[in-house]
């Protein structure tokens, strides 16, 4: 940034403004990890202040690896989460591909109906999900799972792939096809990597919520064999007694993963970005 | 082996008519540009040479054989486009490859090919470069050598200039016409500047609103442009249109070349102040508002000196002006 365009008291400003947010938006996640690490008396006690040699107690892990099976629920989150998650940007690609490269009839009425999606939530279908995955014997396996999640990600996914698919230059398309690549070569090696920023973006916003979710797995797989981390999380809730130690580290421990991906996404956001803006 | 026919080729988007009846023949080796104002039609009869769009009607033949359903890699052309369209993730060499290695090509005889080809284009320096790492000219230079390589029977070139900056444009220019002397090959060329397609053109095509107005080599479509619209079209500054009925002229319109109008202090046909003038050096672009004649451009050749607002004589060269019909055809 050049002198010119610094202002003390216009940066002193933004920073405050985005350290704020910053703080609000990490608050209950430092809190979370936090706690994790405290006895149960230093939580109920003190909840708001780290934990100290008095209060400090790996309780909560113990619990958590030691009871329940863990290990699994991470095994099935993870298993559920990047399969959808590979099947979102597969397919939710080439339609984008196919909506914005070619002319055929009921094109744009297609790319309304896919978009549809995006507006009615897929929860609204759960009794009839529900009803097709035992009439299909598909409950309580990581399939439906799956299967839902892949229905549930693909409508935005489209949409904004589609935007960004009409941008990769149609000469450079031409030119593959006159030098006799097929249309899936021009689509797997010279369309996707061009959109590749915006195939991260998709995938963050699709991979979150997958994760997170809690209603899909109670309902279609709360199996032991297919619990998913938020679902076996689930377990030390009591209706009277909850062991909050064992939840805490529990959610502490459901972060990791999701983070990791984010990091590896998100590296490709911003070299997408930059790259874009100083060509 | 190089000779295209286009039979009434008609092409429609929807409702739209893009080209409606196109006839043309491309004879072996020739140099053909089509030039229009943008929308046309000129790229999309290009495209639809190249196969990358479908004619709506009408036929394509290369080297006397239909290929209107031929895909495209299977026509013998090779296409050069404006954005270059080069594969980011491939090297010089590999952009330059692939096309061949599509086809089959045995690798001896596409390295062959590529040595040949980047050393027409000197491009040895950069043969391992990726595209990120060229200038525009090279990129360029790069998308020729691409096209070079397959060895093709009609060269298609859509708008190849239009992203380069002014200097780089004649020298490529200057490149492209040295490549069609040396090939000897067939080439058909997009452009909506006529200075490229006079200067490159052995038949210029010139299209207009889906059709073609006229066919000719650059000086035939100077000196006796077939009507209104190609009058217009090429010459710069453009050609300067008159009222008949304001000159007393049977004519619908009378049209003169600005180099074709002498301006005098004293005396002359048409009475008129200066608006403007641009001097280049070379010759003097003048704008004179005239009583009879309306706002026209005198082009003098060398420098003039003429003060805004001065009284000047204009007149216009009578074996050089042209008299147009209601049709806008011209008359004989």
């Amino acid at each position: 940034m050049s002198t010119a365009t610094r202002s003390l008291p216009r940066a002193i400003g933004a920073h405050a403004i985005l350290l704020t947010y910053t703080a609000i938006a990490l608050f209950p996640v430092i809190l979370v990890v936090m706690n994790s690490f405290k006895s149960r008396v230093g939580i109920f006690g003190a909840p708001l202040t780290p934990p100290t040699p008095k209060t400090f107690d790996l309780i909560g892990y113990t619990t958590v690896i030691g009871q329940g099976d863990f290990i699994h629920y991470f095994q099935n989150s993870l298993v559920v989460t990047v399969a959808s998650l590979f099947f979102v940007l597969l397919f939710g690609a080439m339609a984008a591909f196919a909506l914005s490269e070619y002319r055929f009839r009921g094109n744009t009425m297609m790319g309304l109906y896919l978009a549809l999606g995006i507006m009615i939530p897929i929860r609204l279908g759960t009794v009839a999900i529900l009803q097709l995955m035992v009439a299909t014997g598909l409950v309580n396996t990581l399939t439906a799972l799956i299967l839902v999640y892949t229905a549930q990600g693909l409508p935005l996914a489209i949409f904004i792939l589609s935007e960004f698919m009409k941008q990769v230059s149609s000469d450079l398309k031409n030119a593959g096809r006159i030098d006799g690549l097929s249309e899936y070569t021009i689509f797997f090696r010279l369309v996707l990597p061009l959109v590749r920023p915006s195939m991260a973006t998709v995938a963050v916003f699709t991979m979150i919520p997958i994760w997170n979710d809690l209603w899909f797995p109670l309902i279609l797989a709360p199996s032991e064999e297919t619990k998913t981390v938020t679902l076996g999380a689930q377990l030390f809730l009591g209706q009277f007694v909850t062991n909050w130690n064992a939840i805490l580290a529990a959610l502490s421990l459901a972060i990791l993963p999701v983070l990791i991906l984010y990091v590896i996404f998100s590296r490709q956001l911003i070299r997408g970005i930059t790259s874009g803006a100083v060509k | 082996m190089g000779s295209l026919k286009i039979e009434n080729v008609k092409k429609a988007f929807g409702p739209v008519e893009v080209l409606k009846g196109i006839d043309l023949e491309v004879t072996d080796g020739e140099f053909v540009v089509f030039v229009g104002p943008s929308g046309c039609g000129k790229s999309t009869l290009l495209r639809v040479i190249a196969g990358l769009e479908d004619s709506t009607s009408g036929r394509v033949l290369i080297d006397g054989t239909d290929v209107s359903v031929t895909p495209p890699a299977k026509r013998g052309i090779a296409m050069v486009f404006q954005t270059y369209a080069l594969y980011p993730h491939l090297t010089v060499k590999n952009n330059m490859a692939l096309g061949l290695k599509q086809a089959g090509t045995p690798a001896a005889e596409i390295e062959r090919r590529i040595k040949i080809a980047s050393a027409m284009l000197s491009l040895e320096p950069y043969i391992e470069r990726r595209p990120a790492e060229l200038s525009g000219g090279q990129r360029q230079r790069v998308a020729i050598g691409r096209a070079v390589v397959r060895e093709p029977k009609l060269f298609l070139f859509d708008e190849p200039l239009s992203n380069l900056d002014a200097a780089l444009r004649v020298n490529t220019r200057l490149e492209i016409a040295q490549l069609h002397r040396r090939l000897k090959a067939t080439m058909i060329y997009v452009t909506h500047d006529q200075v490229e397609a006079m200067t490159l053109a052995d038949k210029i095509v010139v299209l207009n609103a889906g059709r073609i107005e006229q066919i000719g080599s650059p000086m035939e479509l100077y000196n006796s442009p077939a009507n209104e619209f190609v009058a217009g079209f090429i010459g710069s500054p453009k050609m300067n249109f008159v009222d008949g009925a304001r000159l007393g002229e049977t004519a619908k319109t009378i049209g003169v070349r600005p180099e074709h109008v002498t301006v005098d202090a004293n005396s002359g046909a048409w009475k008129g102040t200066v608006v403007h003038a641009e001097h280049l050096g070379a010759d003097t672009n003048l704008y004179l508002d005239c009583e009879k004649a309306g706002l026209i451009t005198v082009r003098i050749f060398g420098v003039y000196n003429a003060e805004t607002g001065a009284t000047l004589y204009a007149t216009p060269d009578a074996a050089k002006t042209y008299r147009f019909g209601p049709d806008g055809k011209v008359l004989k």
